[in-house]
């Protein structure tokens, strides 16, 4: 008896609604197409957010690289640089670096505009929204990649001065060089017709040259070269702890890549496909050249590998084959090696080979896109490519150093030697990464 | 009473824990050491740099016994940590004054 009343209710509500519907009024194309741009817009809002999402997640991934290459008595202090150049810079590229990133502009050299997000209305399209939340974590990729270079001796006060100063001025500047049309600006560069698809200059560079001034101001660490001037390696605590960083950031990735395109349609398949490729080939390579160069398949560089092809498939994601990513990641997985040991020849010390992977191959990466432009080789293209290089490298390297020695002079970049050899997370941080274990960690030079 | 003091590789834990309980010791202690002998340890390469290590991890187990069963003690260490490669470690013997059961106050044999 009761299921027979539920059956009335039912055909009842059938017919209730197919009434509601028949009051409609007839589909035209004219409605239809707005449905069906409608549902475009909608998966588009989807896309970039899970994207953005993705990316946030690198987050997570640079913090475990840094923590992995380091020593534990520093573990506290990275995780929380890695925190608060995301939550500081988060706050900067809200009030300031968005509006000078993407705010209009007659120049081409800077946007004006749009600071506090305050093109957001209401009543008005949230695209803005979603379209900040993408840009915001790439600012803090940008932001964190500096953490890594800098690692094991800087002042905590002064990284978060410089956290701040790189979301909300150096990386929204240069972005808004070459990214500026992707909302109300125009930049300079991009009017050449400069390829960067997703950042390998725009982020990673900007990143990586960035933490290149900061290695230098900052100078090695105590105890990484010898009196003779012998390179001493200061091992990492957690080589397991790095490898799943490189695996978050290798998903991130293709939140990264395919997400820059902040719209759901057919090209993310390709981008996906480069993206995993490079990544495959410069984690190859970089294994291969290691196996070469020292008789064993050294777990550091190819970890450093696929983050290489990483970096270096960013610019062209989008306008080169799946044969051609290949192969700037394999040359990108060699090169990062090369430059590691460079770098530390110079005295340039960079615990987790940030200035390798993210500025090199970020330079690689943008001068391959243009080679292997499927539009075919131009010298022309390739000429814009190097000028966004250069220029990236002289803006970022530039402002960045003059940022670090001002923070140098005032406030201070460098703990003391005696707290570096205590261990910033006990000196800056009051704290012990991990109190329940043994304290071998600081044995160890 | 003797005190047997073995350096040994920390792989071959197990086996030279059966061996002395198959002799018939009671109690074994055990620590986490790092050490070099003649070898002076090994290399290691880390992001392109060799470096020495100097102090190779080991394993060292204490064992106090009967005077009556020392030789026995060594002989089963000898052969139950033994790989023929270098780093198998060493043992030395020493002199036991006195042992006291800290739960009853047995002392000397009746404490081991």
């Amino acid at each position: 008896m009761k299921m027979k009343t539920l059956i009335y209710v039912l055909i009842l509500a059938v017919i209730g609604v197919g009434k509601a519907w028949a009051g409609d009024d007839d589909p035209t194309p004219l409605s239809n197409k707005e449905a069906i741009d409608l549902v475009q817009t909608h998966a588009n809002y989807v896309w970039t957010l899970v994207a953005a999402a993705l990316v946030f997640f690198m987050q997570a991934g640079f913090a475990m690289v840094e923590a992995g290459f380091t020593r534990a008595k520093n573990a506290v202090n990275i995780m929380m640089k890695n925190l608060m150049d995301f939550s500081l810079g988060t706050l900067g590229y809200w009030a300031i670096g968005f509006g000078l990133m993407f705010g209009a502009t007659t120049t081409g050299w800077f946007g004006w505009g749009s600071f506090f997000l305050s093109d957001f209305t209401p009543d008005g399209d949230p695209w803005v929204l979603a379209f900040w939340m993408f840009q915001v974590v790439f600012a803090a990729t940008a932001a964190t990649i500096v953490s890594g270079a800098m690692a094991e001796r800087t002042k905590f006060s002064g990284y978060l001065v410089y956290s701040v100063f790189i979301s909300a001025v150096i990386y929204p500047i240069f972005g808004s060089w070459a990214w500026g049309s992707l909302y109300n600006g125009s930049g300079w560069l991009e009017g050449f017709g400069f390829i960067d698809f997703a950042g390998s200059t725009v982020v990673h560079s900007v990143g990586g040259w960035a933490a290149l001034a900061g290695a230098i101001v900052l100078g090695p660490r105590l105890g990484k070269y010898t009196k003779d001037g012998k390179i001493k390696p200061i091992l990492g605590h957690n080589i397991p702890l790095a490898a799943l960083g490189v695996f978050i950031l290798w998903l991130g990735w293709f939140g990264f890549n395919p997400g820059s395109t902040t719209t759901a349609d057919k090209s993310i398949a390709m981008i996906f496909v480069n993206t995993n490729l490079a990544a495959a080939a410069g984690c190859a390579l970089a294994m291969i050249t290691s196996w070469l160069k020292f008789g064993k398949p050294e777990a550091g560089m190819s970890l450093n590998g696929a983050l290489a092809g990483l970096v270096g498939i960013t610019a062209g994601c989008a306008n080169v084959s799946p044969t051609s990513s290949l192969i700037i990641g394999a040359v990108a997985g060699v090169l990062v090696v090369f430059s590691v040991l460079f770098f530390d020849k110079i005295k340039v010390d960079d615990p987790v080979g940030a200035v390798s992977v993210h500025g090199v191959n970020g330079a690689w990466g943008t001068l391959a896109a243009g080679i292997f432009d499927m539009g075919g080789f131009s010298i022309k293209v390739v000429g814009v490519q190097l000028l966004g290089i250069a220029s990236c490298f002289v803006w970022t390297f530039v402002t960045a150093f003059i940022l670090f020695k001002v923070i140098s002079m005032t406030i201070g970049l460098r703990v003391s030697p005696e707290e570096e050899k205590e261990g910033l997370d006990f000196t800056e941080h009051g704290n012990s990464a991990y109190p329940d274990f043994d304290t071998s960690s600081y044995a160890q030079n | 009473m003797k005190k047997l003091e073995a350096i040994i590789k920390p792989f071959k834990l197990d086996e030279v824990k059966d061996a002395l309980t198959a002799i018939g010791v009671k109690g074994i202690t055990v620590s986490e050491v790092k050490g070099f002998g003649r070898q002076r340890g090994h290399k290691e390469i880390y992001r392109g740099a060799e470096y020495q290590v100097d102090f190779v991890p080991k394993v060292k187990i204490e064992v106090v016994v009967d005077a009556s069963i020392a030789n026995d003690a060594i002989e089963a260490i000898k052969t139950s940590a033994e790989t023929g490669q270098i780093g198998d470690g060493k043992i030395f013997l020493l002199p036991v004054e006195e042992a006291v059961r800290i739960r009853t106050g047995e002392t000397g044999k009746d404490a081991i």
